[in-house]
């Protein structure tokens, strides 16, 4: 075959490939959020699940996925800016700097249903904190922690060297010059990369399945006791999230409707990925705006 | 801040110490022997004389990994070549989100997709339930696109340009200069990708789960039901009782997968060693 002959048949190869992709993407969303659009309604969004009549809804497994996801934010947040700071700019490198690498490595490839065998094992089991909420939120801090250490620690390698030195030559102390030189300029890399480990939170299940249960008890909305048992904001209450709900709604559903409850809570889960997504983009660029002098540069 | 990072070790160390402990409570104690476990095909813990051979699953999930990458690693190289060598300006602005919802998208809605359309069609068009192998393939490959995919584009991205430059002096086509130059150099960056994707195949639960039909035999064609490790251990961890050599099976498994995220953890690290020279 003449080079030019096969120049032409790669390329064309290649563009065909890359452009399938973009239709499985385009097809994937339009099959889930068409499908799943029209069983949508505030009624859907608010309402319990029935286990054998159709009509149930989704409301108590949304409400438990967002408050899933604050309280596994409010636990690593700190947790992985501390570690990823330290990594980035006090870690000496060295054999346990690499090993703490590594140990970050491992940990953020560990497949998610170990996370929640773990999780089963220590917080459930041993720790004796049964399925509940806390207990799906210690496990999903060990699947989100390596993840917001290495977004910070990326975000903090990304500012400009001079940064830093034109705060030593100012004579500030190296706590200063992480806190108010690096930070402000890192942190819309981190704030965007937590919105988007958020939305793997937030769809997360196998992790879940074994740690924060599968069920959720009647909920009273009106109670905002933490401590009653039934009360939304219990944190030692089980619950059920919305991708435990439709892993479980499509292999033992028996309700009637059970394909149309998964087209619904799958659209509402992609939506919110969704909007993470965007949320993250433009909040980034604002808090940028906010905090670094890039406004008065330009 | 060290005490964060000291929680880190900590977690990891508990981690692999607990599930150790429980996987290997059923060889320590004269229950099951490795080998019956590694190799055995039977899997019957509730008959008589129960056997606890995992080798269907063990094989099982290899299968669907290796059809998944086999799958994924063509496409994603050639969306990664489509963004950084063929149009790098509207291509990359293009497949760059593209790559992210895909990453972004939860498996358990993988899952319901692959229940509710790849798997009627595969029955329709193909012989066979539908569910078995191959809906799980699928659904794995596209699960794993994105990840070979960034890697690879970040790869390629990296390259110097002068190697792209002097090949095209000598009057190259840009598909030699692909094939030749392009390919081989960074070869050990993409298998890096495809490994990655690989661990992700290997450990994936749900979406699994949900389409391979969760047969306990060896399958002798793509299309027959088969199961996973992952799916194994999602649908008989609740159903059996702690301690009792089944449930013990079913951490040895866990242990099974753990050891096998250390060996593409391995690779990876390899991988990235040759990258550098």
């Amino acid at each position: 075959m003449k080079p030019r002959t096969a120049n032409k048949i790669a390329t064309v190869v290649i563009v065909t490939f890359a452009l399938l992709i973009v239709a499985i993407l385009v097809s994937l969303l339009g099959y889930i959020l068409i499908r799943g659009f029209n069983h949508i309604s505030w009624d859907f969004l608010t309402s319990t699940p029935q286990k054998i009549r159709a009509g149930g809804g989704v409301g108590p497994q949304l409400f438990n996925s967002l408050f899933l996801l604050v309280l596994t934010l409010i636990i690593t947040v700190p947790l992985g800016l501390g570690a990823g700071i330290f990594m980035a700019e006090y870690a000496r490198p060295g054999k346990l700097t690499n090993f703490i690498r590594l140990v970050v490595e491992v940990l953020s490839s560990f497949p998610s249903i170990i996370v929640g065998l773990f999780g089963l094992l220590l917080i459930v089991n041993t720790f004796n904190l049964g399925f509940s909420l806390i207990s799906g939120a210690l496990a999903l801090t060990f699947f989100n922690l390596p993840l917001m250490v290495r977004i910070t620690e990326q975000a903090f390698r990304t500012v400009p060297k001079q940064q830093k030195e034109a705060g030593f030559a100012l004579g500030l102390s190296k706590w200063k010059i992480v806190t108010s030189v690096l930070l402000p300029v890192a942190l819309p890399t981190i704030i965007t990369g937590t919105i988007l480990s958020a939305g793997r939170v937030f769809g997360e299940a196998a992790a879940l399945m074994f740690t924060a249960g599968m069920s959720s008890p009647r909920l009273d909305f009106s109670n905002w006791n933490p401590l009653s048992p039934s009360s939304p904001l219990n944190p030692f209450r089980p619950a059920e999230t919305l991708a435990v709900h439709i892993w479980k709604v499509n292999s033992e559903g028996l309700a009637p409707d059970a394909l149309q409850i998964a087209a619904g809570a799958s659209a509402v889960l992609v939506l919110t990925v969704l909007i993470f997504n965007l949320a993250a983009r433009y909040f980034g660029r604002f808090i940028y705006r906010k905090l670094t002098a890039s406004k008065r540069m330009s | 801040m060290s005490f964060c990072v000291l929680l880190l070790i900590v977690i990891i160390i508990s981690m692999v110490y607990f599930v150790a402990s429980k996987g290997v409570a059923n060889f320590v104690n004269g229950e099951v022997k490795v080998s019956e476990f590694l190799f055995g095909t039977k899997w019957s813990p509730e008959a008589d004389t129960p056997s606890y051979g995992a080798f269907p699953f063990i094989s099982g999930s290899f299968l669907v990994t290796l059809l998944a990458a086999l799958i994924a690693s063509p496409l994603s190289i050639c969306a990664a070549l489509f963004m950084t060598e063929i149009v790098p300006g509207w291509g990359k602005k293009l497949l760059q989100p593209v790559i992210e919802l895909l990453s972004g998208i939860p498996s358990v809605v993988y899952g319901f997709v692959g229940l509710s359309v790849i798997v009627p069609f595969l029955r329709d068009t193909l012989p066979g339930q539908g569910i078995g192998v191959a809906a799980g393939a699928l659904v794995l490959s596209v699960m794993i696109l994105p990840t070979i995919t960034s890697v690879a584009a970040d790869a390629l991205a990296s390259l110097p340009q002068n190697l792209k430059e002097s090949s095209f002096a000598l009057g190259a086509t840009r598909w030699q200069t692909i094939s030749r130059v392009i390919l081989p150099t960074t070869f050990p960056a993409i298998m890096t990708g495809v490994v990655l994707g690989m661990a992700r195949a290997f450990g994936e639960a749900l979406a699994v789960q949900m389409v391979i039909g969760n047969a306990p035999f060896v399958p002798h064609s793509l299309f027959e039901s088969a199961s996973t490790l992952t799916s194994v251990i999602t649908l008989g961890m609740g159903n059996t009782t702690m301690g009792s050599p089944q449930n013990n099976a079913l951490w040895s498994m866990a242990l099974v997968l753990m050891l096998m995220t250390f060996v593409f953890v391995l690779l990876v690290r390899m991988l990235e060693r040759r990258n550098k020279i």
